[in-house]
Order: C-alpha cells, then sequence, then structure tokens
C-alpha cells in the first residue's frame, strides 16, 4: 500500500484501543516519510498549510507540547499553544465551554491533554474538528505507543514476537495502557512489571504476563520499557521510599544484564534519573531513549496528516 | 379520571390484587371510600356492592400498594433546581410511589427539629405524595456530634441517617446506635470505608483499569458493615445498610441475620438492573456511590432480594443537574434519577424470570415500611388507600425529556421497559393517571 493512498478510518485520534493493526501500520509507514523530511534541510511540508491546530493542554507537558508544536509548524499548520495557566479554566468556565469556545474559533485540529479519564472523549464529542489525546489522566497516550512502536520497529526490523517488559508504575500509567495495547496488537509479547501496589486490578486480562520480580520479568526480554513514578507516590503512599525502590524496580546495568543481550532501554520522559533508571543506562549504548524524541515528532506529523486527509476539503 | 380528582366510592374491579406480606396475586376488587381502603378481595365485584358506586374495570391490570422508597434525595430546602417537594412527588406518583423517605442532605441539613417541621410543613402543601424526613445522624452530617435523635423523632423523623456520607469515627457509631436504641428510631448508614475508597469512582478491576480510573474495591462497603455490625451487637440499636453492593456484605448480612441482630439492609435498583460495563465509554449518569458492580455482583444481589435476604429495594433517587454531570467521569456528581423509573425497572428482574411479582413489590413497599415502621406499604381494609394500578404488559421507552424530575440525570435514557403505572392514588385520591 502507498502512504499516499493510506486513509486513517477515523476522525479522532482518542485512543490506540478501538485501533486495527493497519491503522496502526498504516501511520507508523507516514511516519517513516516524515523521518527522511525531519532529517533533511528543508524540513517543511504544505499538507496542513492553512489549518489551524490548537494544543489544548490542561497538563503542563514541555515535551509533547513542544513534540506536537514541531509537528504542526513542519506541516505548515498554523499553530496555537493554550496551556490552563493562562486559560478560563481557572475562572471556573468547564471543559465544555472551553470546547464550545474553542469550537467556534474553527480550528481544524485540537491536541489535548487532561489529567482526568475520559476528559478528551468528552471534548471530541462537542467540536467539529479532529482531536487527537495527548494523554487523559490514566488512560491513555496513543501518540506515545505509537513512538515507541516506531522507535522498536526500526532498531528490531519488527515487533512480531518481541518480549517487551514495561516496568514501573502501571497503575497510574496512561503510556503504559496505550503500549500495551498497541504492542500487542503489532504482535509483541508483553510483560508488565511493577511493586504489587502499583499493579492496577484486573490488568492480567489485557492477557499480559504480570510480575512483581523485576529480575523475572527481564529475563530474555528484547526490549526493557521504563516508567516515569511520581515522586509524590514513592513517600510511603505506594512505595515505602525511593531508594527501596529503585533497589528493586531501578533499572540499572545489572538488571539489564538479564535481558537479552541485544535488548533495547526506552522510556517515555520525563526521566528521575536514579530513581527508576541509571544514568549510565539511560545515557548508554542500548538506550534509544533520545531516538524516541526523534519518532515522536514523526508519528505526530504522520497522525496530523491521516487526520487532516479526513478533514473537510482535505 | 384526572390527578387531583376527589373520588365518589369506587370499586376498582376484575384487578390481580397483589398482597406483598403473603406473597399472593389473586383476582378481585378494591373498593376506596373516604380515602380509605373500604374494602377488597375477591369477593368484590360490581354486584356486590351497593348502589351509587363508580365501578372502574380494571381487566388485565395489577393493583398493588404504593410504593415506598426509603432513600431518596430532594433539592428542596436549598437546591430547588435539583428537585422540589413538587416536583419529586409528581415523579414519585408517575412511577407508582406514594411514600418517600427523603435524605437529611439539603442546605440546610435536616438536623434540627424546626428543619424537620419545616420540611413536613412545605410536603404537606406542595406534595402529592406522603414525604417523611430522615434526619442527620450527625449536626451537619459531618460525623462528630449526634442530633437530638428524641426531638427529631418527635417533630417527625423517621429515621436517623447521614444520607449519603459514612461516619468514620467507631465511637460516634456506637453511641449513636446506643442512644438511638434507647430512643427507638432506626440508624440507616451508607457503608463506605472512605479511606478504603480513596479517590475512586468506579468498581475496582478490570473496566476500571481499562478506562484509567481509579477503582473502589468491595472491601470498602464489607468492611464498614462489618464495623457496624459488631456495634450492633454491641449496643442493640436498630440498624439499615442503606445500600449494598457486593456479595461480600451479603454473607455478613446474612450471618448478622442469623444471629438475630435487628440489621436489614437495602439495594438500589441500579445495583439490579445495571452493571459496570454500562459505564461504556465514560458515562457520568452511571457515575453512582457505591459504585455500579460486575454481572456477578449483579445477579447475588437480585438473588438476595428474591429470598428475603435484601429487605428492601430504593431508588436511590439522587437529581443532579447538567453541570454536575457534564464532567469528566472522575469529577463528575454521583447519582441518578429513579422515583418514575425504579418499578418498571425492577419489572425487568421479574419478566426475565429471577424474582416473582409480590416479592419485589414487596421490596419496594411492605419490606421499607417494616423497616421503619411506617403504616403504608399493604392493601389492607381500613388502610388509606395508597395504591398504584400497573399494566404489566405495556411497553414504553424512556425518554429523559419527559421524566418528571427536574433534573435529567437517568440511567434508563432511551431504555425500553415493559410494564408501566397507569394510575397511582394516595389517600383516595389520584396523583397520577396515564392513559
Amino acid at each position: 500500500m502507498s502512504n499516499a493512498s493510506f486513509i486513517f478510518p477515523h476522525p479522532h485520534l482518542l485512543g490506540i484501543e478501538g485501533l486495527s493493526r493497519p491503522d496502526i501500520e498504516g501511520l507508523l509507514a507516514l511516519a517513516e516519510e516524515e523521518i527522511v523530511l525531519n532529517r533533511q534541510i528543508e524540513k517543511k511540508k504544505s499538507s496542513l498549510r492553512g489549518r489551524t491546530m490548537i494544543n489544548l493542554f490542561f497538563e503542563n507537558s514541555t515535551r509533547t507540547q513542544a513534540s506536537f508544536e514541531l509537528a504542526g509548524k513542519r506541516l505548515g499548520a498554523d499553530v496555537m499553544n493554550m496551556s490552563v495557566s493562562n486559560s478560563s479554566v481557572k475562572k471556573g468556565e468547564t471543559l465544555i465551554d472551553t470546547a464550545i469556545t474553542l469550537n467556534a474559533m474553527r480550528p481544524d485540529l485540537i491536541i489535548v491533554r487532561h489529567h482526568a479519564a475520559g476528559a478528551v472523549h468528552l471534548l471530541a464529542r462537542k467540536v467539529d474538528c479532529s482531536v487527537i489525546n495527548a494523554g487523559d489522566g490514566a488512560h491513555e497516550h496513543p501518540t506515545q505507543a505509537l513512538l515507541d512502536a516506531l522507535t522498536i520497529r526500526r532498531n528490531k526490523g519488527t515487533i512480531e514476537g518481541l518480549t517487551v517488559a514495561i516496568c514501573g508504575d502501571i497503575a497510574h500509567s496512561r503510556v503504559a495502557r496505550s503500549n500495551i495495547i498497541c504492542l500487542q496488537a503489532l504482535g509483541a509479547r508483553v510483560r508488565i512489571c511493577g511493586p504489587i501496589t502499583l499493579l492496577p486490578k484486573g490488568v492480567e486480562r489485557y492477557g499480559v504476563e504480570v510480575f512483581t520480580d523485576m529480575r523475572k520479568a527481564l529475563k530474555g526480554a528484547d526490549i526493557v520499557m521504563m516508567l516515569r513514578l511520581q515522586r509524590e507516590r514513592m513517600n510511603g503512599a505506594f512505595v515505602p521510599s525511593m531508594q527501596e525502590y529503585f533497589h528493586y524496580y531501578g533499572l540499572d546495568r545489572e538488571k539489564l544484564a538479564l535481558a537479552k543481550p541485544d535488548a533495547l532501554v526506552m522510556h517515555p520522559g520525563p526521566m528521575n534519573r536514579g530513581v527508576e533508571i541509571a544514568s549510565d543506562v539511560a545515557d548508554g549504548a542500548q538506550s534509544l531513549i533520545r531516538e524516541q524524541v526523534e519518532m515522536g515528532v514523526a508519528v505526530r506529523m504522520a497522525v496530523l496528516e491521516a487526520l487532516a486527509r479526513r478533514l473537510p476539503n482535505g | 379520571m384526572m390527578p387531583g380528582s376527589e373520588l365518589p366510592p369506587t370499586l376498582f374491579a376484575n384487578a390481580q390484587l397483589v398482597d406483598p406480606v403473603a406473597g399472593t396475586i389473586t383476582q378481585g376488587g378494591v373498593l376506596v371510600e373516604n380515602g380509605l381502603i373500604a374494602d377488597l378481595g375477591p369477593h368484590l365485584s360490581a354486584s356486590a356492592v351497593r348502589g351509587g358506586t363508580k365501578i372502574e374495570d380494571c381487566r388485565g391490570l395489577v393493583i398493588i400498594p404504593g410504593l415506598v422508597d426509603l432513600r431518596a434525595f430532594i433539592g428542596e430546602p436549598g437546591e430547588e433546581h435539583r428537585e422540589t417537594f413538587r416536583s419529586a412527588s409528581e415523579a414519585a406518583a408517575a412511577g407508582g410511589v406514594t411514600t418517600i423517605v427523603m435524605q437529611p442532605n439539603t442546605s440546610p441539613v435536616i438536623d434540627d427539629p424546626a428543619v424537620v417541621d419545616f420540611v413536613l410543613r412545605r410536603a404537606r402543601d406542595t406534595g402529592l405524595v406522603n414525604i417523611h424526613p430522615a434526619a442527620a445522624l450527625t449536626k451537619g452530617t459531618a460525623g462528630k456530634e449526634m442530633t437530638e435523635f428524641g426531638l427529631l423523632k418527635a417533630a417527625g423523623a423517621v429515621a436517623v441517617t447521614d444520607g449519603d456520607k459514612p461516619v468514620r469515627n467507631a465511637q460516634v457509631m456506637r453511641r449513636a446506635l446506643s442512644y438511638a436504641g434507647m430512643i427507638g428510631i432506626p440508624v440507616i448508614h451508607h457503608v463506605e470505608d472512605l479511606d478504603l475508597a480513596g479517590e475512586g469512582v468506579m468498581n475496582e478491576g478490570e473496566f476500571a483499569t481499562r478506562l484509567g480510573l481509579p477503582g473502589v474495591p468491595h472491601a470498602a462497603e464489607t468492611i464498614m458493615l462489618e464495623r457496624d455490625i459488631r456495634l450492633v451487637k454491641l449496643t442493640g440499636g436498630r440498624y439499615h445498610a442503606g445500600l449494598i453492593s457486593c456479595r461480600e456484605s451479603l454473607d455478613v448480612l446474612r450471618r448478622a441475620k442469623e444471629e438475630g441482630l435487628p440489621v436489614t439492609a437495602g439495594v438500589s435498583i441500579n445495583h439490579l438492573t445495571l452493571n459496570e460495563t454500562d459505564i461504556g465509554g465514560y458515562r457520568t449518569f452511571l457515575k453512582l456511590s457505591p459504585p455500579l458492580r460486575s454481572e456477578e455482583e449483579r445477579l447475588a444481589l437480585v438473588e438476595a432480594v428474591a429470598s428475603g435476604l435484601i429487605d428492601v429495594i430504593v431508588s436511590d433517587h439522587n437529581p443532579q443537574d447538567v453541570e454536575q454531570k457534564r464532567l469528566p467521569f472522575a469529577e463528575a456528581a454521583p447519582g441518578a434519577i429513579g422515583l418514575e423509573t425504579m418499578l418498571s425497572a425492577g419489572l425487568r428482574l421479574v419478566n426475565a424470570g429471577l424474582i416473582s411479582l409480590p416479592r419485589l413489590i414487596r421490596a419496594m413497599s411492605s419490606g421499607p415500611a417494616s423497616v421503619l415502621g411506617l403504616k403504608a406499604g399493604t392493601l389492607a381494609k381500613g388502610a388509606p388507600a395508597d395504591l398504584a394500578i400497573l399494566d404489566l404488559d405495556e411497553p414504553w421507552f424512556v425518554d429523559a425529556p419527559q421524566l418528571r424530575s427536574l433534573s435529567k440525570n437517568t440511567p434508563f435514557d432511551e431504555a425500553k421497559l415493559t410494564g408501566r403505572v397507569k394510575m397511582t392514588m394516595v389517600a383516595g385520591k389520584i396523583v397520577h393517571s396515564y392513559r
């Protein structure tokens, strides 16, 4: 299938759940083209020329917001950033009022990050444009899963048959949920690992292997994907201390040695060095962490382009 | 017959009469005179009554005692945009409910005899059905200091409860149960351990995990119920668990009843007819407290009503305006309206063969009445003519804007239901009539 004819069959990208394998592979193929573009001196395309894209971030995120902004600009869109600190939400305006107000300005694409699961779905029902979920509570973060899949595929050739261990705070992680669904759809075997207090109930129903012993979880893994643990969860609320967490669940060279010799290490960022990942591992030869950031821009460009093709006059 | 009309002596003839206490359905008539049930039974036919009696042929219809709903939230006083006595009683009447026990979570809280008095007067002047206030168990429902149980009871409160708030402090609960036992007023409790429930907004498990929402474990309910039962044992106070939602709680309840403790329990119509998967894509109208559980729990609850282990079905009518519901799931207010749909939704269980009609009606009429010692909920000679006439076969479609409640947060929007109230009567006065 040529990428030019790829039709993404959904009006929004609200999650990985509900996407088919061809949907995901179509987006990844489109992203491959964007990588080529992004490595040229002339990094601009005009596929979103004339389009208005709004970054609506109810939760602070320098990285994801910057990644989307750059993706939009490279495709020629007019990009507006709105963050909660300078929006009327602080004055009591509801999410729906914000959606209706922004919708009246006739944007073509809205990128939304919100601290509440389901908030992006709620907003998508109230607007006429395409909506991309840039993270909703502990629910989904689909572009992160897509960029992770792209990164793995480029380094391993395929995702089919790989063993991927996702480690850390699974309970509060939208990255984990999107990645579980995405990697399984692409044929990977997914393991999850974390302290029992950070494993959500019923997670085994995803069809993943569940571990509390990181050494067992890493044994024979092709990919080790670490998750961020927020500091406020380490003070005795979910785990006793940062020190104890790092001891059992921090990725250091010794634990990484249990994975396959050619295992690769990933992290969605921002990292807590010395908490979930040792610095030498994060910066080491097996780390894909910087490449993930590059793939992030490409994948977001692909998603924007795929959705824009569906827009009126697209 | 028009709503509100005073009836001449009237015989409702050829009906199926449901006796929730005996558990029977018999063919017969009900004679209503001067606001009372003058007589009833199989012997009452058109030829058996004296001349001048109006005859209403109820062939194919069912007559049940007016329903008694132990748990409804009304916005009056303080939040009349959510619900008033008038709108709540219109919804109740349309649903065959003739007695409502309103929860004290109003503004101001019903924690003072003067507020009880105000509520009773307003309800009498503007309501269509019998409205009894449950008074707060603790001042301001803050869970700290007991209210004046004796004076509240004397003013007309039928129970003490903090409504949708649990009493966290076991010492407060112990003393309240002791003192309420002495006064002779039942204590109704929302069995939820707030620490265990934490930030949870739906049933803990696979579905919550998939939706990325924090869950409420079963234990949050069962632990509180177990605590309460130990305190009942200690004090002998009359205790009713407001809402039960899971099997573990049923086991605790069964043991308490086997020990002969003065314990009863209720379940909401929502937990009998819906489960957690109905939340689907974050439907906030299905956000409830306790949360909807799994299908296995639902079936266990239905069985417990059928066996009589659960005494009471409530509507848990909780009107919330749009602004409290059009929010991300975790931020939306819990609660659903239910007065108007409780009976029809309950008939789903009858139609599915899970429970008999008299048993369903019992849990909605004589069962709740006996929990609080109310004189209501039975078809009996000499009793006030509080009754409803149903067509069990009539299909209807729930259209939220058409419901009578001022708030439209029904979990049954667009549901197809079978069985509908044709007429409701309170003390011989028609308060609802649907043709």
